[in-house]
C-alpha cells in the first residue's frame, strides 16, 4: 500500500539521485547476492564506484558497448543473477533496443535497465545525449514495466521492489539532484498513482521532473478558483487505469505533463485509454516533437515547455473545453 | 584420440539428425534447412561426448550451457534435443505449426533443453558470455558453448562481446563459428557482401584461443574442444570449415539452401543419400 508524507518546501535535495542509488544497490547487495552492477564506462558518472570497490566481483563494467552490456546482463539474469545495467537514457533504450526487446524481453529475462539523465537533465551534453523518447520506446514492448521515480524517498523505496519483481524493468534516473516531493517514511507501489494533492475541476498527470512543477501550477490555479488534482504517474507502464479512469470521471478534465515527448509518451499512454473507456477532453505538456537541444536546464525548462506556468496555462485551456 | 567405434557413432547421430531435419523442413513450406544441415556434426559431438548434460533433468545446475546464436538453425538443436530424449520424437512435426514448441528459431521459453532464446543475430554471443560471467561469479566450472555463424560474424555485436570476453577472462566460453562460407546475399569469404578474412586472426587479436579445424571430420571437432576446455584463460573459438546444405548434394554449398521449402521427391532424394552415407560407415 501507498502511504504519502509530502515535502513542503518542494526545494532542491542537496543530496544526489546517483548517490541514493549506489547506496541503495550497496545495501541491496549485502542483502541479496544475486544483485549485481553493469555499466558502459559510466560507472563514475553514475556515481558507482563505491559500489565497484565493495563488490568488485559483482560488477561487470563492460566498456562503451551497450549492445553487448544489455546482452550480458539478459544472460546473467537467465544464470539467476538480477543485474542492473546502466548507462545514459538514449544509449540503452535508441541503441540497444533489439537487445533489451530480444534478449531481454521476448526471453523473458530478468534486467533493470535504468537509463540516466532523461529529458532536459542532460543539460550540457546537448540533443545528442537528451532522451525525449525513452520511456515511449521501452513502453511499446511487451512485459516492460517502466518506471520514472520523482526524488530520492521514492528512488530508495523502489529499488527494492523492482529487484524483486521478476521481469524487465526501464527505470528512467536523473543523476543529480532534484526538487524534493517525498518526506522519508513514504511508501509506493509499482503500477498505482499517487495522488498529490485532490481537486474537482481537472487532474494534472504529471511525472518525473514535472510532479513539483504540477504542484506548484495547482497553487497558482487555487488562487484563480480552479481546484486541480494532482497526480503522479511513476509507473507508465502498467498504467494506472483506475486512477486515470477516476480522474476522468470525477473532473472531466485531463492535463498530461512530462519531461518526454508528447508522441508515445505519459499523454499517449492517458489518452489511449481514455479514447477507449471514457473520452475526456485533454491538453499535454510536454515536448512536442522536437530534438533536445544544448543548455542549461533553467534554459532547457523554457524552451520545451515544462514549468509550472505552462502546465497552468494548459489548465486553463483544457477547462474551456470541458 | 577417440575409438573407431565411438566416431562412427558420432557420425551416424549427425546423419540421424540431418535425416530429422530434412524430414521437419519437408512438413512446412520452408525451412533454415543449409545452416541447419552444417551444424550437426557439431551437434553430435557436443551432446554425445562433451557437453555435461542431464536430458532427465534440462535445468540440471551442473550442466553446461549452449546458446545457438544463430538462432534460425532451430531445426538442428531441435533434431538432436529429440534424439537425446529431451522431448519426444513425434514433437518434431509440429515444426512451425501454430501453438508449437518448435518455432523457426530457438525459445528457452518453449523448448525442453533450449538454454537462451536467440534469433537476431549477435546477441547469443553476449547471452552466453553473460551465462559464463555468471558461473565465473559463483566459482562454477561449467562450460558455455556458443555457436555462431559465419554471417552472423558481420554483426559489431559479436566483436563488442570478443573484446569483453577476453579482457574478463572467460576461458569457461567455448565459441564455434560455422564457416559455411555462404550467407544470404553471397560468400563470407570474398568482397560479395562482406569479407570476413582470417576469422582465427581477428579473435586471436582479440585475445581469444582461436583454432581452424574441418567442421566434418568428428575427430577433428573433438580434438579441438578437448584443446579448449585445457587452455586456460582466454575464452576459446573453433572455427568449423563446413558446407552449407551437407549431406544433400542438391542444395549443399548453395545460398539458395539458407532457407527452402523440400518436395516430397527431394525428401525421397535427400534421405536416400543420407541413407547410404549412414550405410557406408
Amino acid at each position: 500500500m501507498s502511504k504519502i508524507i509530502l515535502s513542503k518546501e518542494r526545494g532542491k535535495d542537496v543530496s544526489d539521485m546517483r548517490t541514493a542509488y549506489c547506496e541503495a544497490m550497496i545495501e541491496m547487495a549485502e542483502n541479496d547476492e544475486r544483485i549485481v552492477a553493469l555499466d558502459a564506462d559510466l560507472m563514475t558518472a553514475m556515481g558507482m564506484k563505491p559500489f565497484a570497490k565493495k563488490f568488485p566481483e559483482r560488477t561487470v563494467d563492460c566498456g562503451i558497448q551497450e549492445s553487448n552490456m544489455i546482452g550480458v546482463a539478459c544472460g546473467l539474469s537467465v544464470w539467476g543473477k538480477v543485474p542492473f545495467a546502466h548507462t545514459f537514457g538514449p544509449f540503452c533504450t535508441r541503441r540497444a533496443c533489439d537487445q533489451i526487446f530480444m534478449s531481454g524481453a521476448y526471453n523473458r529475462a530478468n534486467v533493470k535497465v535504468v537509463g540516466s539523465d532523461p529529458g532536459i537533465t542532460a543539460a550540457y551534453n546537448g540533443g545528442t545525449h537528451m532522451p525525449f523518447e525513452d520511456m515511449g520506446i521501452m513502453r511499446g514492448i511487451p512485459t516492460m514495466t517502466v518506471v520514472e521515480p520523482t526524488d530520492i524517498v521514492m528512488l530508495k523505496n523502489l529499488l527494492p521492489k523492482i529487484a524483486d519483481q521478476y521481469g524487465m524493468f526501464y527505470m528512467r534516473l536523473v543523476r543529480k539532484g532534484v526538487r524534493k516531493v517525498y518526506e522519508e517514511g513514504s511508501e509506493f507501489e509499482i503500477g498505482k498513482a499517487v495522488k498529490l494533492s485532490d481537486g474537482n475541476d481537472v487532474t494534472i498527470i504529471a511525472s518525473g521532473y514535472c510532479v513539483a512543477e504540477a504542484l506548484d501550477a495547482a497553487e497558482l490555479l487555487k488562487a484563480e478558483g480552479i481546484s486541480a488534482r494532482v497526480l503522479n504517474m511513476f509507473t507508465w507502464k502498467p498504467l494506472d487505469e483506475e486512477a486515470v479512469l477516476a480522474a476522468a470521471a470525477e473532473t472531466g478534465a485531463i492535463v498530461t505533463a512530462e519531461n518526454h515527448n508528447v508522441i508515445n509518451g505519459l499523454g499517449s499512454a492517458v489518452s489511449e485509454l481514455l479514447a477507449k473507456k471514457n473520452p475526456t477532453v485533454m491538453e499535454m505538456v510536454g515536448v512536442q516533437d522536437e530534438f533536445g537541444e544544448v543548455g542549461p536546464e533553467s534554459y532547457l525548462r523554457e524552451r520545451f515547455g515544462l514549468t509550472a506556468e505552462y502546465i497552468a496555462e494548459a489548465v486553463r485551456k483544457v477547462l474551456k473545453r470541458k | 584420440m577417440m575409438d573407431d567405434a565411438k566416431k562412427k557413432a558420432l557420425k551416424r547421430f549427425s546423419i540421424q539428425t540431418q535425416m530429422e531435419i530434412v524430414k521437419m523442413i519437408s512438413r512446412v513450406p520452408a525451412g533454415h534447412i543449409g545452416g541447419s544441415l552444417s551444424i550437426t556434426d557439431l551437434l553430435s559431438v557436443l551432446y554425445n561426448k562433451h557437453m555435461k548434460i542431464d536430458p532427465k533433468n534440462p535445468k540440471w545446475e551442473n550442466r553446461d550451457w549452449l546458446v545457438l546464436s544463430k538462432g534460425h538453425c532451430g531445426p538442428a538443436l531441435y533434431a538432436t534435443l529429440a534424439l537425446k530424449g529431451y522431448f519426444p520424437m513425434e514433437q518434431l512435426e509440429t515444426l512451425n505449426s501454430p501453438g508449437t514448441n518448435l518455432p523457426s528459431h530457438a525459445d528457452r521459453n518453449r523448448t525442453v533443453g533450449i538454454d537462451m532464446t536467440t534469433g537476431s543475430l549477435g546477441q547469443g554471443a553476449s547471452t552466453a558470455a553473460g551465462v559464463a560471467v555468471g558461473m565465473k561469479m559463483d566459482g562454477k566450472d561449467n562450460k558455455v558453448y556458443l555457436i555462431l555463424g559465419d554471417g552472423e560474424l558481420n554483426e559489431g555485436q559479436v566483436w563488442e562481446m570478443a573484446m569483453m570476453a577476453s579482457t574478463k577472462k572467460l576461458d569457461n566460453l567455448i565459441a564455434f563459428v560455422d564457416y559455411n562460407k555462404l550467407q544470404i546475399d553471397g560468400r563470407t569469404d570474398t568482397d560479395e557482401v562482406c569479407n570476413l578474412g582470417d576469422i582465427c586472426a581477428k579473435f586471436a587479436a582479440f585475445g581469444w584461443y582461436a583454432q581452424r579445424v574441418d567442421g566434418h571430420d568428428i575427430e577433428a571437432i573433438d580434438e579441438a574442444i578437448a584443446n579448449a576446455k585445457d587452455h586456460k584463460g582466454d575464452p576459446s573459438v573453433i572455427v568449423l570449415d563446413t558446407v552449407k546444405g551437407n549431406g544433400w548434394s542438391r542444395i549443399a554449398d548453395t545460398a539458395g539452401s539458407h532457407s527452402r521449402g523440400v518436395s516430397p521427391e527431394e525428401l525421397e532424394e535427400a534421405l536416400a543419400e543420407m541413407q547410404t552415407v549412414m550405410d557406408n560407415i
